[in-house]
């Protein structure tokens, strides 16, 4: 059977992106934060997944706002790097799990979680950075398969944090169901605190952000109760995004070990941060 | 220029009064389009059935007043980029910072709240 053998939370902002594409990672405004991800890059080269299941909010680039899907995966034997306005990133297609898709959305349609399907999805910088965080120089080819899970983060009202919640543990059963042998990575992309727009613009909230970093582990319930006000109000309106790592930590089982977390301040307007758990099995 | 409210969330009410703005700077992602924009700012606002109100506000890259009539921050920023700025640009025109403000400020750790 499949099995999850670790979930990485990780900041998405394309300037992480972008810094690596431009080879600037050594400068002195980016150094703190890729030093910091460096002891997260080796262990996980070190346990390499056949496919990375990647929970990421897109952009208004596959989808706009004719239609917004609650929650959608891809379903895809491959996805374009998208072109989000000043053309695509210089990073390779990523790879489908077709199969692994199918299985996913026949067991959460089953457990009631209806999600809208993407054959065709250019997938941006909210899913290729987290895989550049992953893997910094991945040549022709990403090391893994992707499957691509969709969750509105960017029209209200966004799902709350509890649905998220639920949805990884479907996630996670789902996998665990999956009758092949599979090593499976899941990653809860987006965050941490921050605001693009508005006169709260530059919000950063390091003491929610500590709180997050260390409760995703040990506490997600609590996560889970907060109310969507909660998160824009401490997180900032796209801190919301952080209800995006709570569907890895549902799909993860209760025993975990954290592997590595690094937070800095800035990355462009936004907190990044990485946090890096092992999957121990169910008791 | 407008001055900004706290937050703005693209709730359904927003999304439907800024579409037409939405719709155009999110077009801005096909290169041909870009090009079209660019021969012709107007032209392009009007075919988008954009609002008196919203051709002003694109034209005269009124960021804040964007946002006002329903403009969503991740499609403006397209138009942003098309003009060479970046996200720290229109955070300080969000907050009466300079550019080299609000990248200061940022870099001192955010701006606090509560």
């Amino acid at each position: 059977m499949a099995e999850i053998i670790w979930g990485l939370a990780t900041s998405h902002v394309p300037s992480i992106g972008a810094a690596m594409d431009h080879h600037k990672t050594d400068d002195p405004y980016w150094k703190p934060l890729f030093d910091g991800y460096s002891p997260a890059r080796a262990w996980m080269a070190a346990h390499p997944p056949d496919v990375a299941v990647i929970v990421y909010n897109d952009h208004a680039n596959a989808v706009d706002l004719d239609l917004v899907p609650t929650f959608g995966i891809g379903t895809a034997e491959s996805y374009d790097v998208a072109d989000e306005g000043w053309g695509p990133r210089p990073v390779p297609p990523v790879a489908g799990a077709p199969e692994l898709s199918a299985h996913l959305v026949g067991e959460l349609v089953d457990e009631g979680f209806d999600l809208a399907t993407f054959h065709r999805l250019d997938v941006d910088h909210g899913l290729t950075v987290p895989l550049s965080v992953y893997c910094p120089d991945p040549g022709d080819a990403w090391p893994c398969a992707v499957v691509p899970v969709l969750v509105n983060v960017i029209q209200y009202p966004q799902p709350t944090a509890a649905r998220c919640y639920a949805l990884g543990k479907a996630i996670g059963r789902a996998i665990r169901s999956y009758p092949r042998e599979l090593k499976v990575a899941v990653f809860g992309t987006g965050g941490m605190s921050h605001q693009l727009a508005g006169a709260r613009a530059g919000l950063i909230n390091p003491e929610f952000d500590r709180m997050f970093l260390q409760a995703i582990e040990s506490e997600p319930e609590k996560l889970a109760a907060l109310s969507r006000d909660d998160y824009i109000r401490e997180a900032g309106t796209e801190g919301i995004e952080l209800i995006m790592w709570l569907v890895m930590r549902g799909a993860m089982s209760d025993r975990i070990a954290r592997v590595h977390d690094t937070y800095h301040v800035p990355a462009s307007n936004t907190a990044a941060a990485l946090a890096l758990f092992e999957d121990l099995g169910e008791a | 220029m407008t001055k900004a409210r706290d937050d703005y969330l693209l709730d359904l009410e927003a999304s439907r009064r800024g579409y037409a703005i939405n719709r155009l700077c999110g077009s801005l992602k096909d290169p041909e389009n870009r090009r079209r924009f660019s021969a012709d700012e107007a032209a392009y606002c009007d075919a988008h059935g954009l609002s008196p109100e919203q051709k002003k506000a694109i034209l005269e890259r009124d960021w804040t007043a964007m946002l006002d009539l329903g403009g969503s921050i991740f499609y403006t920023f397209k138009l942003a980029v098309l003009d060479g700025r970046s996200m720290q640009d229109l955070g300080g025109v969000f907050t009466g910072m300079s550019s080299e403000e609000f990248t200061a400020a940022m870099r001192s750790g955010g701006r606090r709240f509560g």
